[in-house]
């Protein structure tokens, strides 16, 4: 625990970098939860498990000698079959009952992935190796693998496209009456059961993306899900629904945050900052509201 | 308190009482059952009376069963030299300091995780709805995660708590922690009917339905959830602290902070047996179990997904729970004033 950050200035650029890179990432997955909070107000613990196994579609890829590179095609398309059957099974029952019933069934489906991948795949933690390469900045102090920098532009790239996708085409259309008024958009024509499947299909597809990512430049194991889970569900209440440039900023920043607990503290007090940093914003959050509240009595 | 109930009552306790004679190869099993009831019971106060779902009181859990092993083997030897070896046989607690050393752990065990409770109370229980529940999700882990990162209570290679004291019978580990647990649990039986004939569960009940118009009405909210935490606290670090004695070893994730296990199970059992229920909890815990050990053998390794088929399916077609379905059968019995012609017309219809 020696504050190595304060020694040499090149590690707090390294930190900054990495975190920047591995933030884009989890904004991808915060924009997926984000999506489905916004249109079919449910929060899905199994986010996370969707990422790892997304992330297991390019490791098996890798495998069996294709270029996990391009599990990034691969695994959304099958991860968003997996999210419609999942839509279908399960979550068109609890989509507008109470929102703690959709919290606990999906807690019952993380458990459940979590389990399968764990006999289907081992429990070991792997990854699959891009060969890519790094890149040297700053005099070869500052080492960058290219395989985050592939990812940070795909993730960018994907997003980019969703989001001139959702302005543009009729389904996505079609999402965004829904997240504004479902009855409304109900008696206007709109399939909102369609809709809603789309959505948790897109979803899926997204964690699919981020999770082939995930296991090109860091490693990937059956348990890691639940921090994802809640990565997402703090960038998003950072920036709020529909806050677009608020979840990538606040992504980037969460992904600073860790890089730097990672140094400072140590590597096994990682995770637990994380859900430590969840707790300190909710409670922050509760007395920003609550003095709001005051206020206007 | 009527006759019959009365009945009931007394034989409740005289077979709790004689169940480890009637059953002397179940003592762990009835042990462990015992404090799921005690976690299930107390999970209700929040989640079915209060209407606040929450994930972490297995935080208080693990509080406790981490407080009374540190207390039990501090009190004597040198705790950090009793972790570093792993419970080598170096230190030998002889029978009197062992229940001396499991006293004072369980009234530690008990109050820290109330006092703690009390403490962030006031920040948590501010929060509403889902929030709430990922908070408090994240607050278990949390604590699961940076309890494996401390060194003196044996970070990630698990704490092995003091061995049972040879004192003569070979059933007296069985019979002691037995009725250790089965008395944590009348207590908290007693205490929390106690509670739910004041006026505080119809504050409780209160806060569930509408939270700001019983705030207009002038409760103090607040004060209501922290005590009621407070009392889910006080009770949760006792059925730790014994747990962690029962089982013999504390893993952060594993064992104490299990957010995946004891956790969900304690969510599980107050949904199936009926939330805001007294008796759900209780019945909802006992049916769990059994089902629990008697089928977790034959899946093999795939306990976790039958885990988690059983939420899922629990959580969608059957939230009212056994409790919540006896009522609908029965609602005289629950001192339901039923309306025979409404009756007639409800069947008429379907």
């Amino acid at each position: 625990m020696d504050f190595l950050v304060f020694q040499y200035p090149m590690i707090t650029v390294q930190a900054c970098l990495d975190g920047i890179l591995l933030g884009v990432l989890f904004a991808l997955i915060a924009y997926g939860m984000a999506l489905q909070w916004g249109v079919m107000n449910i929060i899905n613990i199994a986010q996370g498990d969707l990422v790892i196994l997304g992330g297991y579609i390019a490791y098996f890829m890798y495998l069996y000698g294709i270029h996990p590179a391009w599990g990034v095609i691969v695994a959304p398309v099958i991860m968003y079959f997996v999210g419609i059957a999942i839509y279908k099974l399960v979550i068109n029952k609890v989509v507008d009952r109470d929102l703690f019933i959709s919290i606990l069934a999906t807690f019952g489906i993380s458990i459940l992935f979590m389990q399968l991948m764990n006999f289907a795949f081992g429990a070991d933690v792997v990854l699959a190796n891009s060969g890519y390469g790094t890149t040297m900045l700053f005099d070869n102090n500052v080492v960058l693998p290219n395989s985050k920098i592939f990812s940070a532009f795909i993730s960018i790239l994907f997003a980019v496209c969703l989001v001139i996708y959702m302005k543009k085409s009729k389904l996505g259309r079609a999402i965004r009456a829904t997240a504004q008024n479902a009855r409304a958009a109900k008696i206007l024509g709109v399939d909102t059961e369609k809709v809603y499947a789309a959505t948790f299909g897109i979803n899926a597809a997204l964690c699919g993306v981020a999770g082939a990512l995930i296991s090109i430049t860091f490693t990937i194991h059956p348990y890691m899900g639940l921090p994802y889970t809640i990565r997402s569900f703090m960038i998003v209440i950072v920036a709020g629904l529909g806050n677009l440039p608020g979840v990538a900023m606040s992504g980037m920043g969460l992904g600073v945050f860790e890089e730097f607990a990672d140094y400072i503290l140590g590597t096994e007090f990682r995770i637990g900052s994380v859900f430590l940093l969840l707790v300190l914003i909710l409670v922050y959050r509760r007395f920003k509201l609550s003095r709001k509240r005051e206020y206007l009595k | 308190m009527n006759k019959n109930n009365l009945i009931l009552y007394i034989g409740i306790l005289i077979f709790g009482l004689a169940a480890p004679y009637i059953f002397p190869a179940f003592k762990v099993q009835l042990s462990i059952l015992c404090i799921l009831i005690v976690l299930a019971i107390t999970w209700n106060i929040q989640g079915g009376e209060m209407g606040y779902n929450t994930f972490g009181n297995i935080l208080f859990y693990g509080l406790g069963m981490y407080l009374c092993a540190s207390v039990q083997v501090g009190m004597f030897f040198p705790l950090a030299e009793w972790t570093e070896s792993g419970g080598e046989k170096t230190f030998v607690h002889t029978p009197a300091q062992f229940f001396q050393g499991m006293a004072a752990g369980l009234v530690v065990a008990a109050i820290v995780p109330t006092i703690v409770a009390g403490l962030i109370g006031y920040a948590i229980l501010g929060l509403r709805g889902h929030y709430f529940a990922i908070c408090t999700l994240g607050l278990g882990v949390a604590a699961g995660e940076i309890s494996g990162g401390i060194e003196i209570i044996g970070a990630g290679q698990g704490f092995t708590t003091p061995p049972f004291p040879n004192v003569g019978s070979l059933e007296a580990r069985g019979e002691f922690f037995y009725f250790l647990s089965f008395l944590v649990l009348v207590l908290t039986f007693i205490a929390v009917k106690a509670i739910y004939t004041t006026r505080f569960k119809l504050i409780l009940n209160a806060i569930r339905d509408n939270e700001d118009k019983a705030e207009a009405m002038g409760i103090e909210t607040m004060k209501y959830k922290i005590i009621g935490w407070m009392i889910s606290a006080f009770f949760c670090g006792l059925a730790g602290g014994i747990m962690g004695g029962l089982v013999g070893y504390i893993d952060s994730t594993d064992v104490a902070f299990d957010g995946r296990e004891m956790g969900v199970f304690m969510v599980l059992m107050a949904i199936l047996g009926g939330k805001g229920t007294l008796w759900g909890p209780v019945i909802g815990a006992t049916v769990f179990h059994i089902f629990k050990e008697g089928f977790w053998t034959f899946f093999l390794g795939w306990q976790y997904v039958a885990l988690g088929v059983l939420i899922v399916v629990i959580v969608i077609y059957f939230p009212e729970g056994i409790m919540g379905w006896l009522r609908e059968k029965y609602p005289e019995r629950f001192g339901e004033v039923v309306d025979e012609a409404d009756r007639k017309a409800q069947v008429e219809i379907k």
